[in-house]
């Protein structure tokens, strides 16, 4: 038993712990479960690592600087983690896809400066060509991830505009990066000169910017789910580059779980993955004739709660309009007030509403709205012909009309809950604007639509404290 | 509350549900459930007052539901169990369409009636057995209620307990049923007898039953002969002489040794065959019952009388009851009543109200006896088993559109070719890589599994745990540390700092959302 042994047997356990923590993460009863099963692995993993690097002989700086890194990284983590207001997860996690993205990249680039740069050094002649197109193929997707998160970033946080970039040929653009990308790794591995390494850094880090940027904001579920499955590839690949199977393990785990996510994401907006990676939708697509729907009708806050009150059945129907105004407080005390007032309150998620998968249910947790009144999509759209009242809140493009009704619109096809069906539909808006895919919405002009101008929490106030 | 949305839409059919005239008929067709699901499609509900009585579905009920009460023979669309009387034919208004069992198979002399006058008419009977199909398919709904009332009236008739005890007084043993023929009743009976306590035996000539014999836990009695049956309809066929004989024996053998038997025994269009003899029964044990749920068709059973209980000399009970299903009217209904709501569906694409006929669709197609007052029938005969065989091979094409786009031999090519490339990209592989491409296609495929049922509700968390355990990419950075180049170890510090703040926030930020939810 060589500390070498001990680490392998400690990375197995780790590897299963993983795969346990997602299994749990599944299901309401098991996801804390499920936490703590990670945690556990995660440690079991640091600590064999940390053995198996003192006693591989590390020097005192060396010894020093983990420290500082160790404790430093943590007191950040721990940090971001307990002041994130749950508005900003998405921004959150974005942030840390590119941390990973980053981490991969010196991984790499390590790995580079290590064997190739010191001529050779311990790697079995046969393999070396091995070990140059994995120096590769790591920085190039931790690149990738490293920019693209980054990006993301910023325009969840409003620091870029969350608008798609238009470049000319951006197709051609994308594709060509992964041709020079291929043309560079064949270099590298032929020749492994610090030039080509850092063109192709440069070409992966541009790449990364151009994916993100050319798509717009109201994709973001889609590219956050999918930068997630990129951070996953990047550990796999930094796992052979190492030859370390823990990390194989579980960047397979995190990459395949991630494109499975987005591919969720997709189905949502009958899209195909390809098309929203390649980016750019809803600019391409036919916008269709702009047709004269008719006149709105507007209501009050107060006119809003006489319909509350009369209503025996309500639905709420949350989208990233909710999360920007901050409602979902007001939100879920109007739920508990029409609760205690025996009405049946229920919230239909779209599964794209937010900018990140899931988020409408993170927001209205945190406000402590039961999740079992929380049904998704397709729970809930044979029920809207029995609401008396659906309360459409910052959601626009998830209950457009257009989307079932014009074979001719943007958004033909994709499945949107069919707020219509319902006896009355108070909208949420602050103006009469189209939506992210700059669809005009059909709904507002329904008979049996009302539409309530102004801030989503200023007016879900004022209905409270009319009722 | 709706009046707004409703004045945009031209007013729904109309559907009476009638007040069955047979005198025994105790089902009704539609129930205060169904008629609120018809309601929701679109359809105004008259109901006739009376209809649900003796299936316990009081006239308020109804009304509650939202359906009023009236004269169901004047509505656009009439609901009935059993075919109307001549009378009540005459009451139909021009156009309108009847929904019943007619039995036209049975029954030719009824499509001349219905033909003669200008409706249209579709036999619950006639639905055919396809799986998309069966949410309508009243026969399977109503067998099923059948076969476990069959059960239900040995148990009555027996003399002693179905499960076998052990107690202070002694033991008994627990009874034997044979069940013969494993169509949906007989299944059903399995089902019933065996949670009973009872050991349980069924026959079939298909063999493909055995499966779902036992699953039901039942033994399958195999009747060993060549001929292999597999019929194109769903339905057993008449068998040949050789097989009669092998068949002959076992159920001599089986009534020498069983308590109860219930004959399921059915061929569509001919009379019941005749399984068990007047010799078989008398072998039987003083006190056994037979269960004959054919004598409707003539019965399995010689003696059998129709709708009546008979007791052999040798003390052997013969039940012949024709009407086991209205044995339990209120199941009974609710299930006629949902195939009924479910044939609706099918016949209101828009969920508007507005019935729609759409002969393209075979199930449509096969259900329809009379349109428009013009016989349409019989239909064209729907293949259900996909079994390649000389009899079925003429239906085959009809099977076919069945299928999803996609067939097997391209799936099957599909995944061939992505193994083959596989193969190749692994094959030129060096040795030391190998291991660990073994790991990373386990382990994308475990992830994929892993994740295929997650709540929705729990992305956002699954996400963030997902961008903490990405953080492992530390344990290659460690390994950086130390012993190289001061540069190296530099840039590997960053890399564990970077790290480590993803492991770190990603579980913090994880358990602080997990927190969040919490159930009402």
């Amino acid at each position: 038993m060589t500390a070498q042994t001990v680490a392998s047997a400690a990375y197995v356990v780790a590897a299963l712990l993983f795969i346990l923590a997602l299994a749990g993460l599944s299901q309401h009863e098991t996801a804390r479960a499920g936490n703590t099963f990670g945690i556990a692995g995660m440690t079991i993993a640091l600590i064999s690592t940390v053995v198996l690097a003192l006693t591989g002989g590390i020097d005192g700086l060396g010894i020093a600087l983990l420290i500082i890194a160790v404790l430093v990284g943590a007191a950040i983590g721990l940090y971001r983690a307990a002041r994130v207001p749950m508005t900003g997860m998405p921004e959150l996690i974005a942030l840390f896809h590119s941390f990973v993205g980053l981490a991969a990249v010196l991984v790499g680039w390590n790995g580079y400066l290590e064997v190739e740069a010191a001529g050779g050094g311990t790697i079995d002649p046969e393999l070396i060509g091995i070990h140059r197109g994995e120096v590769a193929i790591g920085v190039f997707i931790g690149a990738v991830t490293f920019t693209g998160s980054i990006v993301a970033w910023g325009k969840l946080n409003g620091r870029f505009n969350s608008k798609p970039l238009m470049l000319p040929g951006k197709n051609a653009l994308n594709l060509g990066s992964l041709v020079v990308f291929a043309a560079l790794t064949v270099w590298f591995v032929i020749e492994p000169t610090l030039p080509a390494l850092i063109l192709l850094t440069v070409i992966a880090l541009l790449l990364g910017v151009h994916l993100v940027a050319s798509i717009g904001g109201g994709d973001m579920p889609v590219v956050v789910s999918m930068l997630n499955s990129y951070s996953g590839w990047a550990a796999a690949a930094s796992g052979f580059l190492l030859g370390n199977d823990l990390l194989i393990i579980t960047g397979a785990l995190v990459g395949s779980s991630g494109a499975y996510l987005s591919y969720i994401m997709c189905k949502a907006m009958n899209r195909s993955f390809i098309s929203v990676i390649a980016g750019g939708f809803g600019i391409e697509a036919p916008t269709g004739e702009q047709k004269d729907y008719g006149e709105h009708k507007e209501i009050t806050a107060e006119g809003a709660a006489a319909l509350l009150s009369s209503a025996s059945s309500v639905v709420i129907t949350p989208g990233y309009g909710m999360a920007v105004a901050q409602a979902q407080y007001p939100v879920a005390e109007l739920t508990r007030t029409l609760r205690e007032r025996g009405v049946n309150v229920r919230f239909g998620i779209h599964p794209v509403a937010g900018r990140l998968p899931g988020h409408m249910n993170v927001l209205l947790a945190e406000a402590k709205v039961p999740y079992d009144i929380v049904l998704e999509m397709d729970e809930i759209n044979d029920d809207f012909a029995d609401t008396d009242v659906v309360l459409v809140i910052g959601a626009n493009d998830t209950v457009n009309p257009a989307a079932t009704e014009e074979p001719g619109s943007p958004i033909a096809g994709m499945p949107v809950l069919r707020v219509w069906e319902a006896g009355n539909v108070i909208v949420f808006k602050r103006s009469m604007a189209a939506g992210y895919a700059g669809v005009s919405n059909p709904l507002f002009y329904r008979e049996n639509s009302h539409m309530l101008f102004g801030d989503a929490r200023d007016k879900v106030e004022e209905i409270i404290k009319a009722l | 509350m709706n009046s707004e949305t409703a004045a945009e839409q031209p007013p729904g059919k109309s559907i009476g549900v009638v007040r069955e005239s047979a005198p025994n008929e105790t089902r009704v067709a539609a129930t205060p459930t169904t008629v609120g699901q018809l309601r929701k499609l679109g359809y105004c509900v008259v109901v006739e007052a009376g209809a649900g009585a003796r299936a316990d579905f009081p006239d308020a009920a109804y009304v509650e539901a939202g359906a009023q009460i009236g004269d169901p023979w004047q509505a656009d669309i009439v609901f009935a169990i059993n075919t109307p009387t001549d009378d009540e034919l005459d009451r139909l208004k021009p156009g309108a369409t009847l929904i019943a069992m007619l039995q036209p198979r049975l029954n030719p002399e009824i499509v001349d009636k219905l033909a003669q006058r200008p409706i249209t008419a579709l036999s619950m009977d006639a639905v055919p057995r396809i799986s998309r199909a069966q949410s309508l398919d009243v026969l399977s709904s109503m067998a099923n209620i059948a076969g476990y009332r069959a059960v239900v009236e040995a148990a009555h008739e027996f003399g002693r307990f179905f499960t076998g005890q052990v107690t202070a007084a002694g033991k008994v043993p627990p009874a034997k049923v044979l069940v013969v023929g494993a169509g949906v009743a007989g299944l059903a009976a399995i089902g019933a007898a065996g949670s009973l306590g009872a050991i349980v035996r069924a026959t079939d000539p298909r063999p493909e039953v055995a499966d779902q014999v036992r699953s039901l836990g039942g033994e399958y009695l195999a009747i060993s002969s060549p001929e292999v049956e597999v019929s194109a309809t769903g339905y057993a066929k008449e068998m040949g002489e050789d097989y009669k004989a092998r068949e002959r024996e076992l159920y001599s053998a089986q009534t020498r040794e069983v308590d109860i038997v219930i004959t399921t025994a059915l061929i569509p269009g001919r009379p019941a065959p005749r399984l068990i003899t007047a010799d078989m029964v008398a072998q039987m044990k003083p006190g056994s019952v037979i269960v004959d749920m054919a004598a409707a068709n003539g019965g399995n059973v010689e003696g059998t009388v129709a709708g009546e209980k008979i007791v052999t000399p040798n003390g052997v009970t013969i039940i012949g009851y024709t009407d086991l299903a209205g044995r339990l009217p209120a199941t009974a209904s609710q299930l006629y009543g949902t195939n009924l709501v479910n044939l609706m569906k099918l016949l209101t694409p828009n969920k508007d109200g507005q019935l729609v006929l759409d002969f393209d669709d075979q199930v449509q197609r096969a259900m329809t006896v009379v349109r428009d007052g013009e016989s349409t029938w019989p239909p064209p005969e729907v293949a259900v088993s996909a079994t390649p065989q000389v009899a079925a091979a003429a239906a085959a094409p009809a099977v076919q559109q069945e299928k999803e786009p996609m067939s097997p031999a391209r799936r099957y090519g599909l995944v061939a070719l992505a193994g083959i490339v596989l193969f190749l990209l692994i094959a030129i592989s060096p040795q030391a890589l190998i291991g660990h491409l073994v790991v990373f296609a386990l382990a994308i495929v475990a992830g994929f599994y892993v994740i295929g049922n997650v709540h929705h509700a729990l992305h956002t968390p699954l996400m963030s745990v997902t961008n903490a355990i990405s953080g492992i990419i530390v344990v290659g950075a460690l390994l950086q540390l130390g012993a190289h180049s001061t540069a190296i170890t530099v840039i590997a510090a960053v890399a564990v700092l970077l790290a480590t703040i993803n492991v770190f926030g990603g579980f913090a930020v994880t358990r602080r959302m997990l927190g969040m939810f919490r159930r009402s």
